[in-house]
């Protein structure tokens, strides 16, 4: 009971949450001081004033803001997205298409960064102070802190442009008709972009896994199992894997924000036709129905990520279980 | 006695090493805010050099030398960063201390404006707000500013709850003080130390975004040197081979934001007393 109601609750609030990004998204792009005409038509048309006007009219970029934005948030909750400038398609379209390119990549950098960082987090924890320990620790800051663009370049630099294994970019060979792509062209074209957002992703969840295993490590219950004569194995296996692993595929769901973030960059450098690169068309070709459209969906995956994670600890702390936590 | 000089050594190490990060980062910035433009110019004779004795970082498509231009995009992206901390640091201040000092409704406005903040990725709120602003360095500026708050705010107003419920801030008010004269006789000043890390741990991520912001071309313009365009227009060269156009810009932007973070570690290191010791 209290279990349902948790979640309802939850969701109720990234409900309204979603409300307010869409209103505050509304309010930047349309302030802006790119004229979303002058974008469509480009700024040496010949059309005449009378033609300005009436697409003026027809778009309604006169009307008070408040009715411009009911009018687009009604649509936009019956299902047109309004047609993107840039691409010339609905943004709907748009969004679909090139999302079915970003998906792939972002799941395989996902579960990679996920999977590895977990183990590799579980191994320093385990080696705490050894020298593996120390090289992970100084890695993970590292990247940390190197910018996820950077890390492309010199990733792209090395492997495609040095060594030649792989492509340069896009998502499939140029000039190839896309009837003709097959899947391992598809693959091949996807090692690097993913291999750089994996990378990135890792730090996160080795560090914190490695924090949290050393301090169950510390506490009394492991004592006690090392005095049953458990061996480190058994202790991770036993007791440590089961405390850390849902608290770290929690911390993994909640880095969808820094995921969507970082294939916006991940995408540009390796001119991947997935959702990063539209977001920075859009952007760039004052593109504002996708704009508006990409930052609402971008929202709407952070709140996803962002409820599985809360789902997942409501779900599995027994004091949230419990309903004792105010949630 | 033998302990006496390894609490000594490891304070000292720190402190040292902080030293050292603050000499290479403000070396950056005057060298960069007083070096003139002239120094990089444009010389076609030169162009495409890779790293050598007269150049260290090489030179770029239009015979520029690297490091001069790296240096001084490295300046802006620090008084960037610099301005931005400031401004989103108060936000996060006043908002902090507010939603905690007064509670209840403006409590939970403040949560609320922060999960809206957190609610989309952050990348695409800068670039919505550079958008909005006509993109271009004030786009930059503003939105850098004023979307670092967040994170800081939470952890401001978690430490302010904490204090608020300790004894003598209980004592304080039954003595019949106002809340304004706690907040600020008891509470900002343990606070403080907390928000300063703070402040200094929030430099790095906002030169990161600035940088990143301007690498996908929101951010300052191509004729002003910046990181984030150096390596913008490295991505066109790259495919020829031109490696060092993207490698040296990287390791500098990653040398400051590092040195950045460590400084911030650091301090909470000797800040606390636990640690500070060791």
């Amino acid at each position: 009971m209290s279990r349902s109601r948790y979640i309802a609750g939850t969701v109720f609030r990234m409900l309204t949450l979603l409300a307010a990004v869409s209103v505050l998204s509304f309010v930047l792009v349309t302030s802006s001081p790119i004229d979303p005409l002058t974008a469509y038509i480009g700024t040496n048309s010949t059309l005449s004033q009378e033609a300005r006007d009436e697409i003026t009219e027809h778009w309604g970029l006169d009307d008070p803001p408040v009715e411009r934005f009911t009018a687009w948030a009604g649509n936009f909750l019956k299902g047109d997205w309004g047609t993107s400038i840039a691409f010339k398609k609905p943004v709907k379209t748009v969004i679909k298409e090139r999302f079915s390119y970003s998906v792939v990549l972002m799941l395989i950098a996902w579960t990679f960064s996920g999977v590895l960082g977990f183990l590799a987090g579980i191994f320093a924890a385990v080696r705490k102070g050894s020298l593996w320990d120390k090289a992970i620790k100084v890695f993970c800051l590292a990247l940390q802190s190197a910018p996820t663009f950077w890390v492309g370049l010199l990733v792209l630099s090395l492997f495609a442009v040095q060594l030649g294994w792989f492509p340069i970019g896009l998502a499939a060979p140029m000039g190839k008709l896309a009837q003709d792509v097959t899947l391992e062209d598809r693959i091949w074209h996807l090692v690097l972009p993913s291999l750089t957002l994996g990378v990135l992703g890792i730090s996160k969840i080795t560090l914190y896994t490695r924090q949290k295993l050393i301090e169950i490590m510390d506490s009394g219950f492991i004592l006690f199992a090392k005095a049953r004569g458990e061996d480190t194995a058994q202790l991770v296996l036993r007791h440590g894997i089961r405390n850390i692993a849902l608290p770290a595929v929690t911390v993994q769901f909640a880095a969808f924000s820094e995921l969507f973030g970082g294939i916006a960059l991940a995408e540009s450098v390796f001119s991947y036709p997935g959702i990063g690169s539209a977001l920075t068309t859009a952007g760039l070709s004052g593109d504002v129905p996708l704009l508006l459209g990409i930052a609402v969906f971008s929202a709407v995956f952070v709140f996803t990520g962002n409820l599985i994670a809360n789902i997942l600890y409501g779900l599995l702390d027994p004091r949230i279980k419990e309903g004792r936590a105010d949630g | 006695m033998d302990r006496k000089r390894i609490q000594w050594n490891t304070r000292t190490k720190i402190l040292v090493y902080m030293v050292l990060a603050l000499i290479y980062l403000a070396g950056i910035l005057v060298w960069g805010l007083l070096m003139d433009p002239e120094a990089y110019a444009v010389d076609y004779s030169v162009k495409f050099l890779p790293p050598g004795a007269g150049h260290l970082f090489g030179t770029d498509f239009m015979g520029r030398d690297m490091l001069l231009r790296c240096v001084k995009g490295l300046s802006t992206s620090i008084v960037i960063g610099v301005i931005a901390s400031v401004v989103s640091s108060f936000i996060a201040l006043a908002a902090g201390v507010a939603a905690a000092v007064v509670g209840g409704k403006l409590d939970s406005f403040v949560n609320w404006c922060v999960d809206l903040c957190m609610g989309m990725p952050h990348l695409v709120l800068l670039l919505l707000i550079s958008f909005m602003l006509g993109r271009g360095m004030k786009g930059v500026m503003v939105g850098v500013a004023l979307t670092h708050w967040p994170e800081l705010t939470r952890i401001v107003r978690a430490e302010v709850l904490q204090i608020r419920s300790e004894q003598y801030v209980q004592a304080a008010y039954r003595l019949g003080k106002s809340r304004m004269q706690v907040a600020r006789e008891h509470i900002l000043p343990h606070v403080l130390p907390v928000y300063l890390i703070g402040v200094i741990l929030l430099f790095p991520h906002a030169i990161m975004h600035e940088a990143s912001i301007t690498f996908l071309g929101f951010g300052l313009s191509a004729e002003e040197p910046a990181i984030g365009v150096i390596l913008s227009e490295s991505m066109k060269h790259i495919a020829t081979g031109k490696w060092w156009l993207a490698l040296f810009p990287g390791i500098m932007l990653l040398a400051a934001i590092m040195l950045f973070d460590r400084i911030g570690e650091d301090l909470k290191r000797l800040w606390n007393p636990d640690s500070g010791n060791e």
